[in-house]
Parts: C-alpha cells; sequence; structure tokens
C-alpha cells in the first residue's frame, strides 16, 4: 500500500517536525538548526520509503526556491537601491571581515578552492530570518541600532543574489571556457532580470493582481516555479528566479502575496532543513565539531564587529553597538542552502555548516539579552585600550548615573 | 516645531522619532501591514526602546482621534469665549437616550432649555437645520447653541436628566 506508507511516513516526519518547533519556541530559539538535528536522526535511526523520501527532496527544493522568493518579497527594490547607496561601507567591512575566515577555514581543512568559497558563504550570512525575529519579539524594533542591522541583512541579500549564480555557474565545472561561458550567461540574465525586475515590477505587480486570494496565490505560486525552472535552464540557480520574482512584486500584490506564501514557505522550508539534515552522516558530526567551534568563534566576533561599526557610525552607544553585533551574529537558512549547494564536493561541508548553524543560532541571540552586562566590560577595555570611549553625537545627551535612573527591564 | 526624524526599515515599514521634551525619544513605527507601534525610549540607554505597544490600524486611528481631540475642544472653548453669552456643544445621543428613535420635537428643546438644535450629525455628516419631525437615533450628536447654561441643560435632557 504505497499510499498508506506515503501519507504515515509523511504525517510521521511533520509531526515530529512539530513537536521540535514547539520546543524551540518554548526555548526561544530557531527552530532551524533543530529541524536540521531532526533530519539527522531520521536518516540515522530510519528508513524512509521511496515515494515519501521523493517527495521530501522535491519539497526542499521547492522550500529553497520558496525561501528566496520570500526575502525578494521582503524589501522593495527602493530599499535596495537606497541602500546599497547609504550604507556600502558597512556592507563592504561585512564582507571582507565575514566571507574570508570561511575561505580560509575551508582551505585548510583542505576543500577544494570552490568547496571553500561555498563555506565562505557559509560564514557570510546572518540569517536575516532570526534577526528579524529576534527584533520584533523582544520589541527592539524603535531601537537606534536596528535600522543598521536591517541594512545589513538587506546588503547581504544583494551580495547573495550576485553570489548564487556566479557558484552555480561554477559549480556545473568543465573546461575554462566553459565555465567561462556558463558564467558570462548567468551575471548577463541575471542583471537583465535584475534591471527588468527594479524597472517594470510595477507593471508585473498590475497583471497579477486579482481580488480573490485563491487565485492571486496560484499565479503567485505559479509564476515563482515558472521563473526558476526558466532560470535554472539558463543555470542561474532556480533559487535566484524566484528572488528575482520577490523583488519585482511591489505594492499591495506583494503585502497580500507574503501573507499568502508564508505558510507554504514555513511547510516546505521545515522539509528543505530535514531533506539536508536526512543527506548528513551522523557519524561524520563529531569530527567537524572542532573546527565548527572555532569558526563559529571567529565569525561571531568578525560579525559582532561588523555590527559594532555599523552603529558606531549611526551615533550609537556601546549597549546598543553590543545588540547590534550579537543580533547579526546568527547564521541560518541561507548558510544552508549554501552549503547544500556543495554536498557532493566536500563530504564534511554539510555536517560542519550545520553545527556551525547550531552554535551561532543559539549564541547570538543570547548574547544580544546580555548587552546590559556586556558593554560595561567593554568600555572599560576601551579605556584601558586608550580608544575614546564612545564617539557621542553631540544631540544625544550624556547617559546619566546608572543607579538613579535604572528602570524595570522590560526585554 | 518638533524636529521630527524619519528613517526608513527595510522590510518593517517606517519610523518616526523626535527627542521629547522630558528627555526621552519617543516614535511611531508604520509598520507596512498597517500597524502602528508607539514607542518610548529608555533613559539609561536612549538608544534602546523601554515600551512599546502595538496598536491595530484601527485602534491607531481612535488613539490620534483621542490625541488630536483636545486640540478641537480647546479651540471650541476658545470660541465661546469669543463670543461673550454664547455657548455651542456637540451633544451624543447615545443608545440610554429617552430620546433615541423618537422626533426631534419630542424634545421640546427650545421650550424646555432655552437652547436650539442647529444640526444633527450621523456618520460623518452634518444635516443643517433639522425640522421637529426629524428622527433622532442613538449614535447621532446632536449640535446645539444658545446661553451657557442652556446648552448644559440640553445636554442633560439629551441624555436622560431631566
Amino acid at each position: 500500500m504505497p499510499l498508506a506508507e506515503l501519507f504515515l511516513e509523511l504525517g510521521a516526519v511533520i509531526l515530529a517536525l512539530a513537536f521540535v518547533g514547539r520546543a524551540a519556541g518554548r526555548l526561544g530559539i530557531t527552530p532551524i538548526p533543530l529541524y536540521l538535528i531532526a533530519g539527522i536522526g531520521l536518516g540515522a535511526f530510519f528508513q524512509l520509503g521511496d515515494a515519501p523520501e521523493e517527495f521530501i527532496h522535491i519539497g526542499a527544493e521547492i522550500g529553497a526556491v520558496l525561501l528566496l522568493f520570500t526575502l525578494g518579497l521582503e524589501y522593495t527594490s527602493a530599499e535596495l537601491r537606497d541602500n546599497l547607496k547609504a550604507n556600502r561601507s558597512v556592507g563592504v567591512l561585512d564582507l571582507a571581515l565575514n566571507f574570508t575566515p570561511g575561505l580560509l577555514a575551508g582551505l585548510v581543512l583542505g576543500f577544494s578552492p570552490l568547496a571553500a568559497a561555498l563555506l565562505g558563504g557559509v560564514t557570510y550570512l546572518s540569517s536575516s530570518g532570526i534577526a528579524s525575529k529576534v527584533l520584533s519579539d523582544l520589541g527592539r524594533l524603535g531601537n537606534r541600532e536596528t535600522p543598521v542591522i536591517l541594512a545589513v541583512c538587506v546588503l547581504e541579500d544583494v551580495a547573495m543574489a550576485v553570489y548564487l549564480p556566479v557558484m552555480a555557474a561554477l559549480l556545473i565545472g568543465g573546461t575554462l571556457a566553459a565555465v567561462g561561458v556558463n558564467l558570462a550567461v548567468a551575471l548577463a540574465a541575471f542583471s537583465l532580470a535584475f534591471f527588468l525586475a527594479l524597472k517594470y515590477g510595477h507593471v508585473l505587480s498590475r497583471v497579477i493582481h486579482v481580488q480573490s486570494n485563491e487565485g492571486l496565490l496560484l499565479s503567485v505560486f505559479g509564476l515563482v516555479l515558472v521563473v526558476a525552472g526558466l532560470a535554472d535552464m539558463l543555470k542561474v540557480s532556480a533559487a535566484i528566479g524566484a528572488f528575482l520574482v520577490g523583488i519585482a512584486l511591489s505594492g499591495e500584490v506583494a503585502d497580500r502575496a507574503r501573507h499568502l506564501i508564508e505558510p507554504l514557505r514555513d511547510l516546505f522550508a521545515a522539509v528543505f532543513f530535514v531533506f539536508f539534515g536526512l543527506q548528513l552522516d551522523l557519524g561524520t558530526l563529531p569530527g567537524v565539531l572542532l573546527p565548527a567551534v572555532v569558526l563559529a568563534v571567529v565569525t561571531s566576533l568578525t560579525k559582532f564587529y561588523t555590527g559594532w561599526y555599523g552603529a558606531a557610525r549611526a551615533g550609537v552607544q556601546t549597549r546598543g553597538r553590543v545588540r547590534a553585533g550579537a543580533t547579526l551574529i546568527p547564521r541560518g537558512e541561507f548558510s544552508i542552502l549554501i552549503a547544500g549547494l556543495g554536498l557532493g564536493l566536500a563530504p564534511t561541508l554539510g555536517p560542519l555548516a550545520a553545527a556551525y548553524v547550531l552554535i551561532t543560532a543559539i549564541v547570538g541571540p543570547v548574547l544580544a539579552r546580555f548587552d546590559a552586562q556586556i558593554a560595561p566590560l567593554l568600555d572599560r577595555r576601551m579605556r584601558l585600550a586608550g580608544v575614546p570611549a564612545a564617539v557621542v553625537p553631540t544631540e544625544v545627551a550624556p547617559r546619566p548615573p546608572l543607579a538613579e535612573t535604572r528602570e524595570p527591564r522590560t526585554d | 516645531m518638533i524636529r521630527l526624524d524619519e528613517t526608513p526599515l527595510p522590510g518593517v515599514g517606517v519610523r518616526h522619532d523626535f527627542d521629547g521634551r522630558f528627555g526621552k525619544r519617543v516614535g511611531v513605527i508604520t509598520h507596512r501591514d498597517g500597524r502602528r507601534e508607539i514607542f518610548v525610549a529608555r533613559r539609561d540607554d536612549p538608544d534602546a526602546c523601554a515600551q512599546s505597544i502595538v496598536l491595530s490600524e484601527e485602534e491607531a486611528e481612535a488613539v490620534a482621534d483621542l490625541l488630536g481631540g483636545s486640540t478641537i475642544t480647546r479651540h471650541v472653548s476658545k470660541l465661546t469665549q469669543d463670543i461673550e453669552g454664547l455657548a455651542m456643544d456637540w451633544v451624543p445621543v447615545s443608545g440610554l437616550s429617552p430620546y433615541a428613535g423618537h422626533a426631534l420635537g419630542d424634545t421640546m428643546m427650545r421650550t424646555r432649555t432655552g437652547a436650539s438644535i442647529v444640526a444633527v450629525m450621523r456618520e460623518a455628516q452634518a444635516i443643517p437645520a433639522p425640522g421637529p419631525d426629524f428622527p433622532l437615533q442613538a449614535g447621532d450628536t446632536v449640535v446645539v447653541v444658545g446661553t451657557p447654561n442652556g446648552v448644559v441643560r440640553a445636554a442633560r435632557l439629551l441624555g436622560g436628566g431631566e
């Protein structure tokens, strides 16, 4: 009875995910690393039938596409343009500080240059999903450092939009000339589509607009899959095609599409993380633990500094800088997405990325809660080192003594 | 004039804030889905929010009305001072009023209080100079003009006191 088997096994997997998701909610952490662990456990201890396995595989591909689509929806083209102009220096610092450690670590671990470049991508991308969840859950949207955090996320997404098609072209491999042609085609197709999305997105939004939710859901989902398929045919990477559709949609259509696609995205993204975990071998995890910890420590520091620098530029004081740095530490969905590209290249890349995401996703939000404790330590360190404690802009009043004005913490 | 800063929050909406006279930063975040979030900064850490309140679009309108309403009342009280001896008031007709559902003439407003009904506001629409057979409804607001004393008595009459 293949149908019974399909439903039973899929249902069991999804119920298991519901269970870990609720546990994560109770603990106040993101469920992504737990989904990965669930996937690893599933692969190690159970043997899924062919039909459920196939569904999970296809579901995972759809999940990756939807993750990027909703990311594209998240930001309007104006926001992308403005941030590219205003926060370029933070973006460049972010890229230099956080891509390099992953790349170097990959080379030290004996990865091929391509796999090392993928590991660079893994360490580079902060999880905008985790960051925005932390910001809204802790009521920090009104904080002064928040625009900086969001700006870094936006710029990383733009960088990823260029990085993914390049990597996709390189991964096809072949002779040097063939790689060059693939690369040129990929970049040309991407730039053209990006230009069209920015320029004519509103036309697409008007055409696709319908009153009924059902009609809109079907048109958007269909369009995303078609463009993703086309992008894959051009070797640009399906996910980037979806990302561009997300950027092109704007206004009311984008708002409604976000609400309509969200449940689908949550379902398929969870399947995506499970599928990633399924492909990993439990036995390889202990071996990558040490490199993962070292990499997590180093890139937590570099990411922390990125946020610190950006917040300092915006005239934010020490505590806010600590929060900005710590909020950017978690890596998440996109690191896993990138690691997934290179599972065939280096056998340890997958487990390394999984352990790494697990560590950073837990450390970051915890650090961000202890800003009041960490900031005085850093202030003292800086004073000892002879660095002026804070470049406080004139319009910000000097901080009054803590003891008198301390208010009950609400976060 | 308060200097209001506008900061776009990518993926969230827009933030408007200003440094309040009492030494704390105050602001409103307009989420893209229409929700508003009012926040006030901490005194010991001006970069952080001490407290924030999320309002639905409807609630935000109500709060805006409340905040803006006080300026309207002030205008009205100024108006009554300007014309000596003449008062004007907006009297709501609640569901408890004995005249909800009755014709306007039944109130015998002018005879009893000396104040005149010059208009009835219904659903943001003004009906000027309504006749005596105009039916009042719960939810209407009656605009009354008269002596200050008469206006107070008119309000009491419509509320069911007299």
